[in-house]
């Protein structure tokens, strides 16, 4: 017990016929991330400070659905949006509706440590990027070849591709309950699923106990302009406090009706369930038809993940040595 | 059990010697609000409808923060947010950012119903109001003159005001000067629950005096300032960051379900324990038709009644 932990992850919801090559980058990113996170802990870093520099890794790689690489709305432009908490004092700061901002995740620190608010959106979010003075693109420096295809197919079939959902020979679909699909939908010769992005997140306790939490993501592929989804709801997609750190992804309604970030510590705090058991719990009585997962570090050094999606994205390290990198159960 | 049904029109520093001129047109708000609400659960409207007319009522009025008589972003224009929770599905909707929609808890229930989403927020949520044919007007049409001078005010002491932040105490002869303490305005919110137990909440604001243009409060964020499921609906109402912090609303029914804890006891543990005295206040059912209303500010505006006869309007603690 005691001692620092990290976990990271890409995303809830994988393709099983996933390629291997996709598969095989997907983990050397959570295992560089999570190397980066552990060279942050051994320098005696603040949880605070290790979160924001695991996500920015996240957001700047393409691979996952946050920053570069994230999904994209129904008009083919990128919009970003991320939280932060740091578990001591409970401060928080999220984003959302970010077109030009490179890292979303320092934006909403930002809005944590030098605003008098916890949530900016859109264009005064924008602006406030302005003042402070972070880096900025062009939009189109977010938008990655496979989403802008992805979005195409998304468009043919009018549907929002969710993560996670994947078709099972035509008797689910990737909507929203839109309804049935014959065939599932095709890029490359495989299931649009496949390529469809994930959120990213990063939980850390540090050595001295402290816990943070971070979440960033592009949201849903083809969503509504506007749409804000729980990776930038305190309480559903990032959860920080005294006894844990929460992140999660998957079905974003889901998550933000199911409470979950917090209700893990919730159940911990009220119900006096261990980490792993308040994961379990949460995973398995809160989501009702839900698809999500999630990763969590307690304050004394215990690290845990949970998902009833196929696969998540993951990463995990503890002080005394145990690192794992995963996709599947 | 039995229906009940409380709402707020904000808690904050409210003055005791608020004049009578500003205390009568708000008390007549929330007793027609009370009157309303309880007539359609007396006519057996689901929750959801009732919490919703109730809230677009008080939207209307310009007494209070939301709608007409939305408090200013420090551009001295408006931007309002609304939310609404389904306490049997759970099921909810959100917006933020609007400048045109007269209801915007109206838009908060089309996002929820109409959409495969939850919420919806600036540019994007407008345009989804302009494709649902729901009434916009010019944002001028939600100014007001007291708005203006607490902004004014609120620029002068360099500040961001919390709804009930009593003002610079200047020129006390100033009719429209909010000298006296007069930033009696705040969020508003409506739960209800009908004799089956079925629960929901509503709330909706224009937030914080002088806000950063795009700064999102507890209204829309479920768990914050709103929540409801099968045990308690709440809306809670004060300093919207230390709400989110505290995830005031879904504290209260995470203590009835988790701990075991009364509506009461809950609400009292989370207004007492868990947030800075000063911020916060809420209103609360149960599914069994208990009502609560606490705050840890000076005062709330509010108003509650239950189906065995029990009512209540008031602003400063009962006690």
């Amino acid at each position: 017990m005691g001692g620092w932990a990290i976990a990271v992850h890409g995303g809830a919801g994988v393709d099983p016929n996933l390629p291997q090559e996709r598969q095989e980058q997907a983990k050397q990113l959570l295992t560089r991330c999570l190397n980066l996170g552990i060279s942050a802990l051994r320098s005696s870093l603040p949880a605070i400070d290790v979160v924001e520099l695991v996500v920015r890794e996240l957001e700047t790689d393409p691979l996952f659905n946050s920053g570069r690489g994230s999904a994209l709305t129904e008009k083919g432009t990128v919009e970003m949006e991320a939280s932060i908490m740091d578990g001591p004092r409970r401060r928080c700061g999220a984003v959302s509706g970010l077109t030009t901002v490179k890292n979303p995740v320092s934006l909403a620190r930002l809005v944590m440590d030098k605003s008098p608010h916890s949530y900016l959106a859109f264009s005064g979010a924008e602006e406030f990027a302005r003042q402070q003075g972070v880096e900025l693109v062009e939009n189109e420096y977010f938008i990655t070849e496979d989403n802008v295809g992805m979005l195409k197919l998304a468009k043919e079939a009018n549907k929002i591709v969710f993560d996670y959902r994947i078709p099972a020979l035509g008797l689910e679909t990737c909507s929203a309950g839109a309804g049935m699909v014959e065939s599932a939908l095709q890029m490359n010769g495989l299931p649009i699923s496949i390529y469809a992005p994930e959120t990213v997140g990063c939980v850390v306790v540090d050595s001295q106990g402290r816990c943070a939490a971070a979440t960033s993501t592009g949201g849903l592929m083809n969503k509504m302009s506007g749409r804000i989804g729980d990776s930038p709801l305190i309480g559903a997609g990032t959860y920080a406090c005294d006894l844990c750190a929460v992140s999660c992804t998957g079905e974003g309604e889901a998550i933000i009706r199911g409470t979950l970030a917090r209700d893990v510590a919730a159940v911990m705090e009220y119900k006096g369930l261990q980490l792993q058991d308040a994961v379990d719990y949460v995973i398995k009585k809160r989501l009702d038809e839900g698809k999500a997962g999630m990763i969590a570090v307690s304050s004394n050094g215990e690290v845990a993940y949970g998902f009833n999606t196929t696969g998540m994205f993951r990463g995990c390290a503890t002080e005394d040595g145990f690192m794992e990198v995963g996709i599947w159960e | 059990m039995g229906w009940a049904i409380a709402l707020h029109g904000g808690a904050g520093d409210i003055p005791l010697s608020l004049p009578p001129e500003r205390r009568a047109p708000r008390e007549a708000a929330l007793r027609h609000c009370l009157q309303l609400g309880v007539a359609a659960l007396k006519a057996k409207q689901p929750p959801l409808d009732v919490v919703e007319l109730v809230v677009r009522e008080l939207e209307n009025s310009p007494c209070f923060n939301a709608g007409k008589g939305s408090v200013l972003t420090t551009q001295g224009t408006v931007e309002m947010e609304a939310c609404i929770m389904d306490g049997n599905t759970k099921n909810c909707g959100a917006v933020s950012g609007l400048s045109t929609v007269v209801n915007a808890i109206s838009l908060a229930r089309l996002v929820m119903e109409k959409t495969p989403h939850i919420y919806l927020a600036f540019e994007g949520a407008e345009a989804f109001a302009r494709e649902q044919g729901v009434e916009t007007v010019d944002a001028s049409h939600f100014i007001t003159p007291e708005n203006i001078e607490r902004l004014k005010q609120a620029k002068e002491a360099n500040r961001v005001q919390i709804d009930y932040t009593q003002p610079i105490q200047k020129d006390l002869q100033n009719e429209t000067h909010i000298a006296s303490g007069d930033s009696q305005i705040g969020t508003v919110g409506c739960v209800a629950v009908d004799d089956q137990g079925n629960l929901a909440s509503a709330t909706s604001t224009g937030g914080l005096v002088n806000k950063m243009v795009g700064r999102i409060g507890d209204t829309p964020v479920i768990g914050a300032g709103i929540y409801a499921n099968r045990f308690c609906a709440v809306s809670a109402t004060g300093k919207g960051e230390s709400i989110i912090r505290a995830t005031v609303a879904r504290d209260v029914a995470a203590l009835m379900e988790y701990k075991g804890l009364s509506l009461k006891e809950a609400a009292a543990y989370v207004i007492e324990e868990c947030v800075p005295k000063g911020d916060a206040g809420l209103v609360a059912v149960s599914a069994t038709g208990e009502v609560t209303m606490q705050f840890n500010t000076t005062g709330m505006f509010r108003a509650c009644a239950t189906e065995d006869g029990f009512s209540e309007i008031g602003i400063w603690p009962s006690v």
